[in-house]
């Protein structure tokens, strides 16, 4: 046999050769020498000047949690002793595969029997102006470490673009180490890839509340300086300051030295499931392959690639199959782990975790009986055991209602009743951490009469707040009361166990300022609401902070996204604002410019006093708006949850009985109120004496002027169930008239459940109530008011004129159009 | 690319929890939907009610919710959900280097 190690140069034994010195290439090797260690002859080329050391912890040592000497793998020793020969800092710049050599970038020409290529992966560095400007960097290598640490020692302001994993550890590192971190991400979500909106929303939080600044959505145009990095430009102008850049988009496979040997090359190398190449002599393993159409950026795909590998060179072939992988994030004291597939879809069920106060979401995603994903953010101290069972295809279906409390609650004995569990609590256990409740006195509670979960709510506050122990207060009640318990008002939607009110007063009361942090503070129990809470929460939000909140386009109704009605046909109806149903021949001869110009089967005059155009498509709708625009017409928010129509008649002008001049308060009053949100939609009505021919008396604010005033009336409605107003005051001046508008409109913005009209609103909390708060308070209502025409001030800007700007584009184009041979589609 | 698949566009294109269509000559448009989770799917832009256009709905979970009549349509298989009965047709996707790729041929016969 030729086995024995011999001097080098005499060694007749086949001659491997490795490319690249890093994780996988040197992990084939330890592979290798562990079935045969004397099987080959190994050299390995290295580009970076140092011996094999673990990347992974390269964010620890910019940290300052580690120091390079702690994260190397094999030391020179290591190669010293299994007789490899190490070529660090030169770079294999060529592959001849017919004479079977490498050169190096020093010209050193070495021949092998067989080829690993290792090369990895470079950081993707996106094409724009500037990123070739020193101090513009990836993070892939310990000269990258360096030169950030020489940033660091500089202080100033440091850019990360990508909020990624690599991002975010690197933006940890610095600000450690003492820079002013922005991190730029181009998607909604942080990590997106990993995370989903709840988890990438409490980790946003947490790296903020550690003086991160990350800035979603951003996206970069260029990198600007002149002999060095002195900032970043994004898209909408906005420049920050930086010395220092760091480009943590991705990665690309490093394939170069590959495809230029004319190896079959995708994504990545492509190779077999023994890492064979297209080349028989020629193997590659780890991030620069591409295995069954699939490239990999994580560690533990390369330990299964590198053990199928071993296998095959020492004849023993096993092959590899794919890896599923999973994520943790590497920053301290922030606990981030996913696995699997998340998203969902068919049969998929979710269940969800949620606790606020210790900042805590759980998800694991289950079908057909076994765990296809997991996302844990906050302690992650089961996320093994989900990968576990994930991995394993285990069958779930007898732990399923305890999984998502962990491995300790799924397989302990006496808890898996959560009702026993509850009865056997101890009087002072403590049911509700955000309020300090404990058992007793929730029984005290009930027993004083609470019987339902909204009476123990405002009775002892349990549950009150977060909600996550819900059911645990549930549990108390069924057990003190058996069938006696009473049902609460109804919650929002099946997302929730809260009602509209509670989600609203927790809103204002906790200061929140986005859907995902509503849905985590108060436990949502799926990962992003339904198609009812969703619009509800924006508008909830909206309300809340005007001007702060930023509108959620995707949980609109499509009439609210695309600012026209959806019609049966998919077609939509545009109606142009007529103030106070007033028009003039530069309005009619736009809109019969528009019906001509864009072929629209229909024009209507509605029943709310204006002209209703129909058929239009969705890709013409902006045009139709610009040509509306021009002739001075704004959107009628015919489609909205929102201000419609002030009705009007003619009025004192004209009519032989007017009392006032009812047509000219419609138009002020629909300047005052045009483009708010509300709950449900609202229409105003003002007639000029009381035969109201303006139909003042079934509208959600009327007004019928009087020879001494104006008589208000509210909640009126049309529609199945016909309503008469109520009567609320009567004032004596237009201005006191639009007052007492703004402040009752207020009101129902601020009090009224999603989806509930004034009439149902007021039916529930009674005129008197109303009458109290605008007519009796003065100081409310003058707050009322102020607060109306606070928010109005970000409403009117009309949401046509944006989208002909520009704004939102996508919403009308198709993103591609495919045009099939004629012959295909017949 | 081979014939077979059909690029059609950016995956950050379609928004998150959101979706855009695909338009076919002379047949009915394609809805290329992006859950909040990132997953990709396509299907018929006509709902198995009475032919709503699904890429308008609100998608949340897997599913989107039907702008005309509220109908939830589950985004992988095209099954109604809950008490409704009926099914759209899906087409195969699939990613590449961040690119939306969607099958010709179901393409075309979910179009005609
Ligand atoms: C266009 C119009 C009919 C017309 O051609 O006259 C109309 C059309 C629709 N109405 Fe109406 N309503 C129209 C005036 C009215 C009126 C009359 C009025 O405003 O004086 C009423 C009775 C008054 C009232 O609202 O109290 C009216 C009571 C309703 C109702 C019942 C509301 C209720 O609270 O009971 C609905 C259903 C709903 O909103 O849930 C409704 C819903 C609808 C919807 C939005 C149905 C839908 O969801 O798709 C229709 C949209 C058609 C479209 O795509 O344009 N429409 N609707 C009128 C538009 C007025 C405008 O200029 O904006
Ligand atoms: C900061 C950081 C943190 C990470 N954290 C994690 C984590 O927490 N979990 C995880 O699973 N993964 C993590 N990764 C990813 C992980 O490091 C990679 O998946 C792994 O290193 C890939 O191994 P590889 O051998 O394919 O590539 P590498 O480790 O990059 O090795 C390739 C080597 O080849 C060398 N080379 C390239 N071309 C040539 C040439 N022509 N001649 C000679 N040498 C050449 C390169 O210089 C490099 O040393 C992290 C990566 C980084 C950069
Ligand atoms: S009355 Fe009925 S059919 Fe007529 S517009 Fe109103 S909702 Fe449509
Ligand atoms: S058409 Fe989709 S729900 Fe009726």
């Amino acid at each position: 046999m030729k086995h024995e190690p011999l001097t080098p140069g005499v060694d007749t034994r086949d001659h491997l050769v490795v490319i690249g010195n890093g994780m996988a290439g040197c992990r084939a090797v330890e592979e290798l020498l562990a079935r045969d260690p004397h099987r080959y002859r190994v050299t390995i080329f290295g580009a970076e000047p140092h011996v094999n050391y673990n990347r992974i912890m390269l964010s620890p040592v910019l940290a300052g949690e580690k120091t390079f000497e702690q994260i190397v793998i094999n030391d020179a020793d290591w190669y010293a002793q299994n007789a490899i020969e190490l070529v660090s800092g030169d770079p294999v710049v060529a592959i001849d595969r017919a004479a079977r050599t490498v050169t190096a970038r020093s010209g050193r020409v070495t021949g092998y029997d067989r080829l690993l290529i290792a090369t990895g992966s470079d950081p993707f560095i996106i094409p724009v102006p500037g990123k070739d400007l020193p101090g513009v960097i990836g993070f892939r290598d310990m000269k990258d470490v360096d030169h950030m640490l020489a940033a660091a020692e500089r202080g100033g302001d440091a850019v990360v673009i990508g909020g990624g994993l690599l991002g975010l550890e690197a933006a940890h590192g610095l600000s450690l180490r003492g820079m002013k971190v922005t991190v730029l991400h181009i998607m909604p979500t942080l990590m997106e890839r990993q995370l989903d909106e709840a988890a990438g929303w409490l980790l946003k939080s947490a790296l903020e509340a550690r003086g991160q600044t990350i800035l979603i959505g951003a996206d970069t145009a260029e990198i600007v300086g002149s002999d060095a990095v002195e900032g970043v430009r994004l898209k909408d102008g906005t420049l920050i300051p930086a010395s220092l850049v760091v480009m943590a988009v991705g990665i690309r496979p490093s394939v170069a030295l590959a495809r230029e040997a004319g190896l079959a090359v995708g994504r990545g190398i492509q190779v077999d499931d023994h890492m064979v190449t297209s080349d028989p002599a020629i193997l590659a393993v780890g991030e620069c392959v591409e295995h069954d159409g699939n490239v990999y950026g994580l560690v533990a795909p390369l330990w299964d690639m590198c053990r199928a590998l071993a296998d095959g060179l020492t004849d023993a072939h096993s092959g590899y199959r794919g890896s599923v992988t999973s994520t943790k994030l590497k920053v301290a004291g922030l606990d981030v782990f996913s696995a699997g597939d998340f998203s969902g879809g068919d049969g998929a069920e979710d269940i969800v975790l949620r606790d606020a106060s210790r900042g805590i979401y759980k998800r694991v995603v289950v079908k057909d009986d076994r765990i296809v994903g997991a996302v844990l953010y906050g302690d992650t101290a089961d996320g093994n055991w989900y990968f576990d069972l994930l991995k394993k295809g285990e069958n779930v279906a007898d732990i399923r209602d305890l999984l998502i409390f962990g491995q300790a609650f799924a397989s302990g004995g006496a808890q898996a009743d959560p009702k026993s569990a509850v009865a056997a609590l101890s009087d002072d256990a403590e049911i509700c951490g955000c309020n300090g409740v404990t058992k007793g006195k929730v029984f005290a509670c009930i027993d004083g009469g609470a019987h339902s979960l909204d009476a123990v709510r405002s009775g002892c506050k349990a549950s009150a707040s977060c909600g996550s122990c819900t059911g645990i207060v549930e549990t108390l009640l069924a057990l003190r009361l058996g069938d006696e318990v009473e049902a609460g008002p109804k919650t929002m939607c099946k997302c929730t166990s809260f009602g509209h009110d509670d989600v609203r007063r927790e809103i204002v009361a906790q200061d929140m300022r986005s859907i995902p942090e509503v849905m985590q503070k108060l436990h949502w129990s799926t990962p992003d609401g339904c198609s009812s809470c969703r619009p509800a929460l924006n508008y909830y939000l909206l309300c809340a902070l005007p001007g702060i909140y930023k509108d959620d386009q995707q949980s609109r109704f499509v009439n609210e996204r695309l600012h026209a009605n959806i019609q049966k046909d998919g077609t939509y109806s545009v109606v142009p604002r007529m103030w106070g149903g007033l028009t003039n021949p530069r309005e009619l001869r736009a809109i019969a410019d528009v019906v001509e110009k864009y072929d629209a089967p229909m024009v209507k005059v509605t029943g709310g006093q204006r002209l209703d155009i129909f058929g239009i498509k969705r890709e013409d709708l902006p045009a139709v708006w610009a040509d509306l625009n021009a002739a001075g017409m704004v959107s009628g928010h015919a489609y909205g949850k929102s201000l419609r129509t002030v009705k009007t008649c003619v009025g004192s002008e004209w009519c032989r009985f007017g009392t006032q001049d009812s047509t000219g308060l419609g138009v002020k009053v629909e300047r005052m109120t045009w483009g708010s949100w509300m709950p449900h939609k609202f229409k105003i009505a003002v007639s000029g004496c009381p035969r109201n021919c303006a139909e003042a008396t079934i509208k959600d604010f009327g007004v019928v002027c009087v020879d001494s005033g104006y008589e208000l009336s509210v909640g009126g409605n049309g529609g199945i169930k016909v309503r008469a107003t109520d009567f609320l005051c009567k004032v004596a001046t237009e201005e006191e008239a639009m007052h007492y508008c703004a402040a009752f409109i207020q009101l129902y913005r601020e009090e009224a459940r999603y989806l509930e009209r004034t009439a149902p609103w007021i039916e529930r909390v009674g005129v008197d109530y109303v009458r109290a708060r605008i007519v009796d308070d003065a100081a409310g209502r003058d707050a009322l008011a102020e607060r109306f025409l606070f928010s109005q001030r970000f409403m009117q800007d009309d949401p046509w004129a944006a989208r002909v700007a520009g704004a939102d584009r996508e919403q009308h184009a198709p993103m591609a159009t495919f045009t099939p041979k004629q012959e295909v589609l017949a | 690319m081979t014939g077979e698949w059909l690029d059609i566009g950016w995956v950050d294109e379609i928004p998150l929890r959101g979706s855009r269509t695909v338009q076919v000559t002379g047949g009915d448009d394609i809805a290329v939907f992006r859950t909040g989770e990132g997953a990709v799917f396509a299907l018929a832009d006509r709902c198995p009610h009475k032919g709503g256009r699904l890429s308008q709905g609100i998608v949340h979970g897997g599913a989107v919710a039907c702008p005309l009549h509220n109908w939830r349509i589950a985004l992988a298989t095209g099954e109604a959900l809950g008490e409704d009965k009926g099914c759209t047709p899906t087409v195969p996707v699939k990613i590449d280097a961040g690119r939306v790729l969607i099958c010709r041929a179901t393409a075309l016969k979910v179009a005609a």
